[in-house]
């Protein structure tokens, strides 16, 4: 288990130094376009990896499909049809919910 | 809805800003509460009461906070989980640099102004030719911040309450939560980053059941690397996480 304390600790410190770069230390200058082209991809790939691994991992290091594919594909459905983002997750919680009480 | 930015208004115009700023925040922040409480419950048994509760009052950024604690909660190390909170916090960089010029003060106002900064409200207080209403997106933050606080609190209080989350389908919030922000951000672009999210997706899937915990989701991030290909990248319209 990893020290929660320090991590707490770090994300916290990290969180507020990184919002704060671009306004205190960069000002008005832009980063150079391929630096930016790369950090805005960022956060399309983490949460692309993120929705893989909260779905798919199951105990372990292993790969498994159960209730969590459901309920992620149904918040998929609503978010397509640009349904309101409340909806989206309550949708998840109920047919990932749903299928574990059956 | 969001008043257009006009540098020369006075206080009376900036109160104004904030109001409408509020006024656009809120559904936001009731989505915000509703995942907080989720965090709440999820974060207790991995970080303990004080921890989530620190995270939300002093970090306040959703995706970061979700990202470090599953990366804990499957075993990834401290490291692992540290690192994936700074790259999911990454994007805040150019978002920082983009609301710089908008911004009025010395570095500590500027700063200040920085902390306000979740993808929504920035998202919403962008205006023409690339300037930013730093006075409206303060404004679209202000109903987030008690939610999420809030929500959390409730999560870890109610936590023992529920007892097993994934009977609530609560661990289908992760995954469903960050699918939104992809579809409803950052894939719902001019030049949405597909290709991106794809080989990100591609990267954790393979490396799952290879590395330990945490490695597939910083492994993935070189999919971004893909934009020292593309001129342009695709700008969110705006982003889904009301919490950063």
């Amino acid at each position: 288990m990893a020290d929660t304390t320090l991590v707490v600790a770090v994300v916290i410190a990290t969180t507020a130094l990184i919002r704060a770069s671009g306004p205190v230390l960069l000002g008005g200058r832009e980063l150079p376009e391929r630096v930016n082209s790369v950090i805005v991809l960022m956060a399309p790939a983490l949460h692309a990896a993120l929705v893989m691994t909260d779905t798919f991992r199951g105990e372990g290091s292993d790969l498994m499909v159960d209730e969590r594919a459901l309920g992620v594909a149904g918040a998929g459905v609503v978010i397509a049809l640009r349904g309101p983002l409340l909806l989206a997750l309550a949708v998840a919680m109920a047919l990932t919910a749903g299928a574990r009480a059956i | 809805m969001t008043p257009s930015l006009n540098r020369s208004t006075g206080s009376e115009q900036r109160r104004e800003s904030r109001r409408a700023g509020v006024r656009a925040g809120i559904p936001f922040a009731l989505a915000a509460f509703v995942l907080a409480v989720s965090f709440g419950v999820v974060a207790e048994p991995v970080l303990g009461a004080g921890g989530a509760l620190a995270l939300s009052a002093f970090a306040f950024a959703g995706s970061a906070q979700f990202g470090s604690t599953a990366v804990i909660a499957s075993g990834g190390s401290a490291g692992a989980a540290i690192l994936a909170a700074v790259l999911l916090n990454s994007r805040y960089i150019p978002m920082g640099v983009a609301l710089a010029p908008s911004l009025r003060g010395g570095p500590l106002l500027r700063a200040a102004y920085g902390q306000a900064m979740i993808d929504a409200s920035w998202a919403m207080a962008g205006r023409a030719g690339g300037r930013f209403d730093p006075d409206f997106m303060v404004g679209a933050t202000l109903p987030s911040y008690p939610m999420w606080v809030g929500g959390t609190i409730v999560g870890v209080l109610a936590g023992d309450l529920i007892g097993d989350p994934a009977a609530l389908g609560l661990d289908a919030l992760f995954p469903a939560f960050f699918l939104a922000l992809l579809l409803e951000g950052e894939l719902r672009t001019e030049n949405a980053p597909w290709i991106v999210a794809i080989a990100g997706a591609a990267i954790a899937l393979v490396l799952t059941p290879l590395t330990p915990p945490g490695v597939p989701v910083i492994a993935a991030s070189l999919a971004a690397l893909i934009g020292l290909r593309r001129s342009v990248p695709g700008e969110p319209e705006i982003e889904g996480d009301p919490v950063g």
